[in-house]
């Protein structure tokens, strides 16, 4: 007797469960508004990218076109398939001590897996994610950048 | 010569007297013969197109996506390029298929569907052929499309294709049973199996509302069954595409596959429509007892688009089911129907002819 009622009780469980699935889609299917799919080329003018997204490395600059790379290397070191080369370079202070700045901070956008380790290790938060993806061109040494800019200087108060 | 969009049988006596007056009746018959064929053709051949778009346009909704919009408005013209690149793909050669076979296996899918497409009244006298027996009919032809499964499976010298035609040709024996039975219960309702009475019959209301409960759970029955009949998810076991890459039609290429694709969406069609007639009430618009202005409203709408708009409704409750549910196991599909829509549809029988019986339907 057990039995019978749990054929029973059975077909109704499934036909509910059924139906809760077929009013998820259901609903969707008659809410157009609720697509997620992006448009690409045609929204290009108002995308808007996620905060968290890995588009490429970049160093931002203020307006007086100073950054916060101190030139230490730790991103180069930290980089696991050599995507970034730092060069150095020395300075003299006024107090007679050399100084070691950044000369050049390469980066090979072609090599990089966008693992994001540079940007964790780095000491004064100097390099940061940027949201641009659309990095596709025509010559392959058009990905190696130089992420400081000429001319460029450290933000003063950066203490190594 | 008073031709109208709602009744059609005006406009082919005319056909046929024209013809008779002008040749022997043989070929009078023969030309007729053609014209059908020619016009089932075309109507095939465009409904096809269109299904394939509707499916990937409804399942795109259903997913929150937005579909194929790229080729034409909306859309609509990918499944005409994707036809013209079915076209132009090569007939890959098969080593060691059994050549025979593999080769006539589309033909006989796709003559199975033909063939239970000419039973099918559309509109008042557009109708190519009005058998007294037209469930039966159409059970038997379409059933013949296992067939050609099978030898396609078997043909293409393929694991995959082996076991996906074994498993769609115990799939599709099993289900008969469950889309006979349960079109039987209707059939006890109507007391005929031409489809033109079954229809006369519902224009005083449609057999689902006429049956009440019984009818219902028929319908029920039927919409499941004819599901796993055409081998549609859920019960897409015979071409589980992530365990059998295709099932049956894993070596067809070209045209010969374009062929299985357009069977599949075709026997679609073709269980929606019997659903569409037998239960609700075919190109009969929807009437309700007593309300003659509502009624006469209802008219208006030609007999042939409540008939496209009944079946289009079955075929989105089909892709609905499709693109809801997970597939089932093997052993999970052969319990469904032999232990419960089985002994619930023979059950079923019994409780609607004890209500025609007693009298008890509207």
């Amino acid at each position: 007797m057990n039995s019978f009622f749990k054929y029973f009780t059975d077909i109704f469980r499934a036909v509910k469960s059924l139906l809760t699935g077929m009013k998820v889609t259901g609903r969707y299917f008659f809410s157009p508004w609720e697509i997620v799919t992006q448009q690409y080329p045609e929204n290009r003018k108002t995308l808007k990218m996620y905060d968290r997204f890995k588009g490429e490395v970049i160093m931002p600059h203020n307006e007086q076109n100073e950054h916060r790379c101190t030139g230490c290397g730790i991103c180069e070191t930290a980089c696991p398939n050599g995507s970034i080369e730092v060069l150095q370079a020395k300075i003299d202070m006024p107090d007679g001590k050399k100084k070691r700045i950044i000369d050049k901070h390469i980066y090979h956008l072609g090599m990089c897996t966008f693992c994001g380790l540079c940007i964790k290790s780095c000491p004064s938060d100097a390099i940061v994610w940027g949201q641009e993806f659309e990095h596709a061109v025509f010559d392959r040494s058009k990905l190696t950048k130089i992420l400081n800019k000429p001319g460029s200087s450290i933000i003063k108060d950066i203490v190594e | 010569m008073n031709f109208s969009i709602y009744d059609f049988t005006s406009f082919n006596q005319w056909i046929d007297q024209f013809l008779r007056a002008h040749m022997s009746s043989f070929w009078a018959v023969a030309i007729e013969m053609t014209i059908i064929g020619l016009a089932i053709l075309l109507f095939y051949a465009l409904v096809g197109l269109f299904l394939v778009y509707a499916e990937r346009k409804v399942c795109a909704f259903m997913q929150n996506r937005v579909g194929p919009n790229r080729v034409g408005p909306y859309g609509f013209f990918q499944t005409i390029a994707d036809f013209i690149k079915l076209m132009l793909k090569e007939l890959v050669y098969i080593k060691n298929a059994d050549q025979l076979l593999f080769n006539l296996a589309p033909f006989i899918i796709i003559i199975a569907s033909f063939m239970a497409i000419a039973a099918i009244p559309f509109a008042k006298g557009l109708h190519a052929i009005d058998f007294d027996i037209g469930i039966l009919y159409v059970i038997a032809v379409s059933s013949l499309g296992v067939v050609g499964i099978l030898l396609a499976g078997w043909s293409s010298n393929n694991k995959y294709s082996l076991i996906g035609a074994m498993r769609s040709g115990a799939q599709i024996i099993s289900y008969e049973l469950s889309v006979g039975l349960s079109l039987l219960t209707i059939i006890i309702l109507a007391g005929t199996m031409q489809f033109s009475q079954i229809i006369e019959g519902q224009a005083d209301g449609w057999f689902i509302f006429k049956g009440h409960i019984p009818a219902f759970i028929a319908f029920v029955i039927f919409l499941i069954s004819s599901t796993a009949e055409t081998n549609r998810g859920p019960f897409d076991l015979a071409e589980a595409e992530s365990e059998l890459t295709a099932g049956f039609h894993t070596e067809y290429s070209g045209i010969k596959f374009a062929f299985f694709f357009l069977a599949e969406y075709m026997n679609m069609f073709i269980v929606a429509s019997i659903a569409a007639t037998v239960f609700l009430g075919g190109w009969m618009p929807f009437h309700m007892g007593g309300w003659a202005g509502f009624n006469h409203i209802m008219d208006f709408i030609p007999p042939f688009v409540w008939y496209i708009g009944k079946t289009f409704f079955v075929i989105w409750i089909m892709m609905w089911f499709k693109w809801t549910f997970p597939r089932l196991r093997i052993d999970q599909l052969l319990t469904l129907e032999w232990k419960y829509l089985l002994p619930i549809n023979l059950v079923n029988i019994l409780i609607m002819a004890f209500v025609v019986l007693m009298g008890w339907h509207f």
